[in-house]
């Protein structure tokens, strides 16, 4: 691991003092000034010597301040230094966010989520081989205009939508996806101490000519907090995962669904997150608008997956991907429909 | 640096280079080698430790930043004392091989227990999934989790 610095705020204004003095333009892969939190993917970064930080800001002392989880009628506040298994294992969470508890549950291992905060598992990195191995020169995400060796090396792992000819690379989290697809908030402060709200679909970018800019944050911009708004469909929703291991593992394709049900089994909302093979957490507003009105049924939900993987592009081994992905979603759509609530 | 760390319920006050992981000041400064290495990449558990009673990977923690009690495997059981109930357990179901990721496994099951994350063969399965054996005992080691539970939560009663 290179030298770095360590400073610890022990709250927000020195968090943001300490940060503010970050001047890089843009969130980039090698920004100089990290905040660490739960360290999970920074650290494993930083001894892959993916990321060399000069300094890091350790926010943990904020966790008492921005640790909840608050639910009332109009949505759910959730900080962003709780941790990943305290939201998974919260009652009410279980009960009314479905979707977002099995996304956590479903991710990584206890130790993990006992240590990675809500923020930090959001902005997490890919995990293509060619980003996290320096040995290999070509990546655009992680030396900007070397070129992309996943295009004609091992990417069955990567993605198929919202890909550039820049970048394959996926966004490997669980918790974004569902996030994105219940259509939550981010709050952000910046280093004046000012407060920004948006939406959480806004938050990171597709890969286009930069890969290596991941989100829309501003350099020394502090994440605080998600918001989730409530809704008819948050209790009748699920998260469905599909690995090569049974557990433990990042997806190779997975759903994010939620549903909000007339008698009759008509759709009146959904709400849908695919993942495991996108470039960012994603919402798909397609597959959403075909359910629209229509009863949910496998041919509802298999037009619902033919919408949302119409501009899959495929490279050499990841053929197989658009058709995991659209069975998982509908698999996913047929086993939120029968969900006793 | 300058670093004050509780382990095992005793103080240290170490000199450590920022870079230094939990795991290494455990194993290097401090001489407790039960702790183990794998992967040092978070992905196969050996180097679990409680911090505060919660499992997490000392590989992915800078030794400066340890917030709370760290307990190893050495401090389950003083010298001459009857060994931990999931010690015990792992001894008397035989699950292990090879013995590397036993420690991690034993650190982890024990949180699992206390989490409440062990009532079902299933349940073990997935909240020990952050545990990995490369000798594949994990038939024992689920055993070993459901012998060692109910005497757990009679000591616990005890100490209540």
């Amino acid at each position: 691991m290179r030298p770095f610095s360590l400073e610890t705020a022990d709250d927000l204004a020195e968090a943001l003092r300490l940060g503010a003095q970050e001047n890089a333009a843009g969130a980039h892969v090698r920004a100089p000034m990290q905040y660490l939190a739960g360290g999970t993917n920074l650290l494993d970064l930083m001894k892959l010597d993916v990321m060399r930080p000069e300094r890091l800001v350790n926010i943990n002392g904020l966790q008492r301040q921005y640790g909840m989880i608050e639910a009332d009628g109009a949505g759910l506040t959730l900080g962003a230094l709780a941790r990943m298994s305290a939201v998974a294992d919260d009652p009410v969470v279980r009960r009314d966010y479905r979707v977002l508890s099995d996304a956590l549950r479903l991710a990584a291992s206890q130790q993990l989520r006992n240590m990675a905060s809500l923020a930090g598992n959001v902005l997490q990195r890919t995990r293509c081989n060619y980003f996290r191995d320096t040995s290999w020169g070509a990546c655009n995400k992680r030396e900007p205009g070397s070129g992309c060796a996943a295009m004609e090396g091992v990417n069955r792992r990567l993605a198929v939508l919202g890909v550039s000819d820049r970048c394959i690379a996926n966004y490997p989290g669980d918790f974004a996806n569902a996030l994105a697809a219940l259509g939550a908030e981010v709050t952000v402060l910046d280093g004046a101490g000012g407060t920004r709200t948006l939406p959480f679909e806004e938050l990171h970018r597709l890969p286009g000519d930069t890969p290596h800019i991941e989100t829309n944050l501003k350099p020394g911009e502090l994440i605080t907090g998600f918001r989730v708004p409530a809704g008819p469909w948050t209790r009748r929703s699920l998260y469905l995962k599909i690995r090569d291991r049974e557990s433990f593992d990042f997806a190779l394709t997975s759903a994010a669904v939620a549903l909000d049900l007339g008698d009759d089994g008509t759709v009146r909302e959904a709400r849908i997150g695919i993942g495991g093979l996108v470039a960012k957490p994603w919402r798909s507003h397609e597959a959403e608008a075909a359910l629209r009105g229509r009863r949910l049924d496998e041919a509802s939900a298999a037009e619902a997956a033919e919408a949302a993987f119409a501009d899959a592009v495929v490279h050499s081994e990841t053929a197989f991907k658009p058709e995991l992905g659209r069975r998982t979603l509908v698999r996913a759509l047929l086993e939120a429909a029968r969900l006793t609530i | 640096m300058d670093v004050l760390l509780t382990v095992n319920g005793q103080q240290h006050r170490l000199d450590l280079d920022i870079r230094v992981t939990l795991l290494d000041a455990l194993r290097e400064r401090l001489g407790l080698t039960g702790t183990k290495k794998g992967c040092d990449q978070g992905q196969c558990g050996a180097c679990t430790v409680l911090v505060g009673g919660r499992r997490v990977l000392s590989c992915f923690i800078l030794a400066a930043t340890v917030d709370g009690e760290v307990t190893t495997i050495e401090g389950l059981a003083g010298e001459g004392d009857p060994l931990h109930p999931m010690q015990q357990a792992f001894l008397d179901c035989d699950a292990f091989q090879c013995g590397y990721c036993t420690p991690g496994q034993i650190l982890s099951a024990i949180a699992c227990v206390q989490e409440g994350h062990a009532e079902s063969e299933d349940e073990i399965h997935e909240y020990m999934s952050g545990n990995l054996c490369r000798c594949a005992a994990y038939p024992k080691i689920v055993e070993a989790v459901q012998r060692a539970k109910p005497l757990m939560q009679v000591q616990a009663k005890e100490s209540d």
